[in-house]
């Protein structure tokens, strides 16, 4: 009789820890809002870019997905896809090799590592976009993420372009040791390179995004920006719980409570967010629009009288129905 | 603080195991070593300042909030040249742990750091860091004032600073906290240090789901001196024939004379100083950043 009470078939709510979890999930399941409760039709979803109609919750999203919102369709190119963790502790913990962690993560994800990194266009303006899969070993920071990011950063200089990095992270990644705290230093070190080339970095952080990620190259980017509602923070709650010995406020490392104390420069809803990264390119980088590869050989010795960046023509403005998905 | 005791010959671990002939400090198990450096009686940084540095005159404030005790600097004589010291600095009792939050900077320790490289950077005084930290604090206000932004600001201004830095771990080097001070063109460390990605109680904790199988992580984390050099991560592992706390005065000497050869070494490197040496010293220390990894590529 208790039965009676719940949700039966195909109107039981899916809950958002299930969420990219399961490969097979029928067209027709409903989604409940963490936040507010909310049932929704999870096409629905879909078509909101995963942000709860009632409430604005942003669910979190796959690096795939992500790419998806961000790059004009089909432009999104991967680099480094040959790149794959190696095991240098022999690591062993109380679930196993982590050689055969990596094996069963990379079959149950589709990825081979927790970090992508290419180029795309958004609304036509080059871009190189790196973005952080939360469900891969929890976005953790490890050797691969490193030498991606390092490649990344080093192809953004060569190319002149700007650098968007859509962080997401539990931390560094225990099972490669002091190498995974090594990669804090060295991604600083690409992006110190990168700043020098006074090219710009786009940090977005989304929820969640904690630990070495987020005391390294994601907050030395020129801008910072945060989706609503995510956590962000260095320690994590459980730590500082654990310390303090008392519970934390529900606003405490928000993306609201970075940004009243002046650690983020600015909240960006998933809606607007292809629109003001555009923008962003509009403003920092006129050139991502319209340079190619040949002009970058040119461009890339200062000669009186070459077409560079502002003499040529500006991107069509960015037109309403850019940012719509 | 008081003055440094000598070796006590009655306290002291024998360096070598007089019936096998093995030197008692390769026998020493990871969680050992883990203890060791952790020990309170372990010499500290300011054990290093008094017993090095001549002059030494602390800096204090990051000049916005306030200022960190666990993370301390200022400016000392260093065999006759001036020089840029930072370093973690615990307590060695309860009351003074408390007024120095056991060793774990807050956001402004590190702003504080950031300040003094760039002061370094201006008079051209060489950069001399000790290592020897837990952790980065994990408290509300730290979260509050951006322990992660203060952190990573700290290595961007280290990767850039024109100017040379050797970093010492002589005890813990715990994590961000850690790594936020050793940035540098020389790392090294004392045998009985470790650095590590995370404590591991911590890193028992969410591997194995229990805290009492430290002793295991710490085996498996690879975080002695001996396996960090191993993967060619430090320059030089400063043997401690006898554990710090039982040779503290020999221990920081031998700590010392390394720092000079390091330091004299890199100095001579940038010549008279031109331009050009300084950024081949910068691109060296970049290359050492860029090239730590282990990956493959099928």
């Amino acid at each position: 009789m208790r039965n009676f009470f719940q949700r039966q078939g195909k109107f039981r709510p899916r809950h958002t820890e299930d969420q990219g979890g399961d490969q097979n999930i029928p067209e027709d399941l409903w989604v409940k809002c963490p936040q507010c409760g909310e049932l929704i039709y999870s096409r629905e979803l879909d078509r909101n870019a995963h942000v709860c109609p009632k409430c604005g919750h942003h669910f979190r999203l796959r690096a795939r997905q992500r790419i998806d919102l961000l790059a004009d369709p089909g432009t999104f190119v991967e680099w480094d896809t040959a790149l794959r963790p190696d095991d240098p502790l022999q690591f062993v913990d109380g679930q196993g090799p982590y050689n055969e962690k990596i094996l069963k993560t990379q079959q149950k994800t589709g990825e081979s590592e927790a970090l992508i990194t290419g180029e795309c266009l958004v609304d036509g303006r080059q871009l190189v976009l790196v973005v952080a899969d939360f469900n891969f070993l929890g976005a953790s920071m490890g050797s691969v993420w490193g030498e991606k990011m390092s490649r990344a950063v080093e192809r953004a200089i060569e190319r002149h372009l700007p650098v968007l990095t859509v962080n997401a992270s539990g931390g560094a990644r225990m099972h490669e040791g002091l190498f995974s705290l090594m990669q804090m230093a060295k991604t600083v070190a690409s992006f110190e390179l990168l700043g020098k080339a006074r090219l710009p970095h786009f940090s977005l952080l989304v929820d969640p995004c904690y630990g070495g990620v987020t005391a390294s190259y994601a907050t030395i980017a020129d801008v910072i920006l945060a989706e609503p509602g995510a956590k962000i923070g260095f320690a994590g709650q459980r730590v500082i719980e654990q310390a303090i010995k008392q519970k934390l406020p529900k606003e405490f490392q928000t993306a609201e409570f970075m940004l009243e104390h002046g650690t983020i420069d600015l909240i960006v809803g998933r809606q607007e967010l292809k629109q003001k990264i555009a923008t962003l390119i509009d403003l920092y980088c006129p050139s991502a629009s319209v340079m190619t590869r040949s002009d970058h050989q040119a461009d890339t010795i200062p000669v009186a009288g070459n077409p560079s960046q502002d003499t040529q023509d500006m991107p069509v403005a960015v037109t309403g129905d850019s940012a719509d998905e | 603080m008081s003055e440094i005791p000598t070796t006590n010959p009655e306290t002291a671990v024998s360096i070598e195991d007089p019936e096998t002939g093995v030197p008692a400090s390769a026998v020493l198990t990871p969680m050992e070593r883990v203890r060791l450096a952790r020990d309170t009686h372990r010499p500290h940084t300011l054990d290093y300042i008094r017993e090095l540095f001549t002059d030494f005159i602390e800096l204090h404030g990051d000049r916005s909030f306030g200022d960190d005790r666990a993370l301390i600097g200022g400016v000392a004589s260093f065999r006759g040249r001036s020089v840029m010291i930072l370093g973690h600095q615990p307590g060695t009792n309860t009351h003074e742990n408390l007024e120095r939050n056991f060793g774990m900077p807050r956001p402004e320790g590190y702003r504080k750091a950031r300040r003094l490289m760039e002061h370094a950077e201006k008079f051209g005084f060489p950069l001399i860091t000790f290592i020897d930290t837990p952790a980065a604090d994990p408290g509300v206000g730290s979260e509050e004032r951006g322990q992660g932004t203060a952190i990573a600001e700290s290595l961007l201004a280290m990767i850039g600073l024109r100017v040379p830095i050797v970093c010492v771990v002589i005890g813990q080097g715990g994590s961000g906290g850690a790594l936020a001070i050793s940035i540098g063109d020389r790392l090294l460390m004392l045998e009985n240090a470790i650095y590590a990605v995370a404590p591991p109680e911590a890193c028992a904790a969410i591997l194995w789901k229990d805290a009492s199988k430290a002793e295991e992580a710490a085996a498996t984390m690879r975080i002695t001196a001996n396996d960090i050099a191993g993967f060619g991560i430090i320059d030089e592992v400063i043997a401690e024939p006898v554990p710090a706390h039982e040779a503290p005065r020999e221990t920081i000497r031998a700590v010392g004379e390394r720092i000079a050869t390091h330091l004299d070494d890199l100095i001579a490197g940038l010549g008279e100083g031109d331009l050009a040496a300084v950024d081949a010293m910068l691109k060296a220390r970049y290359e050492r950043f860029r090239g730590i990894g282990v990956w493959h590529e099928i």
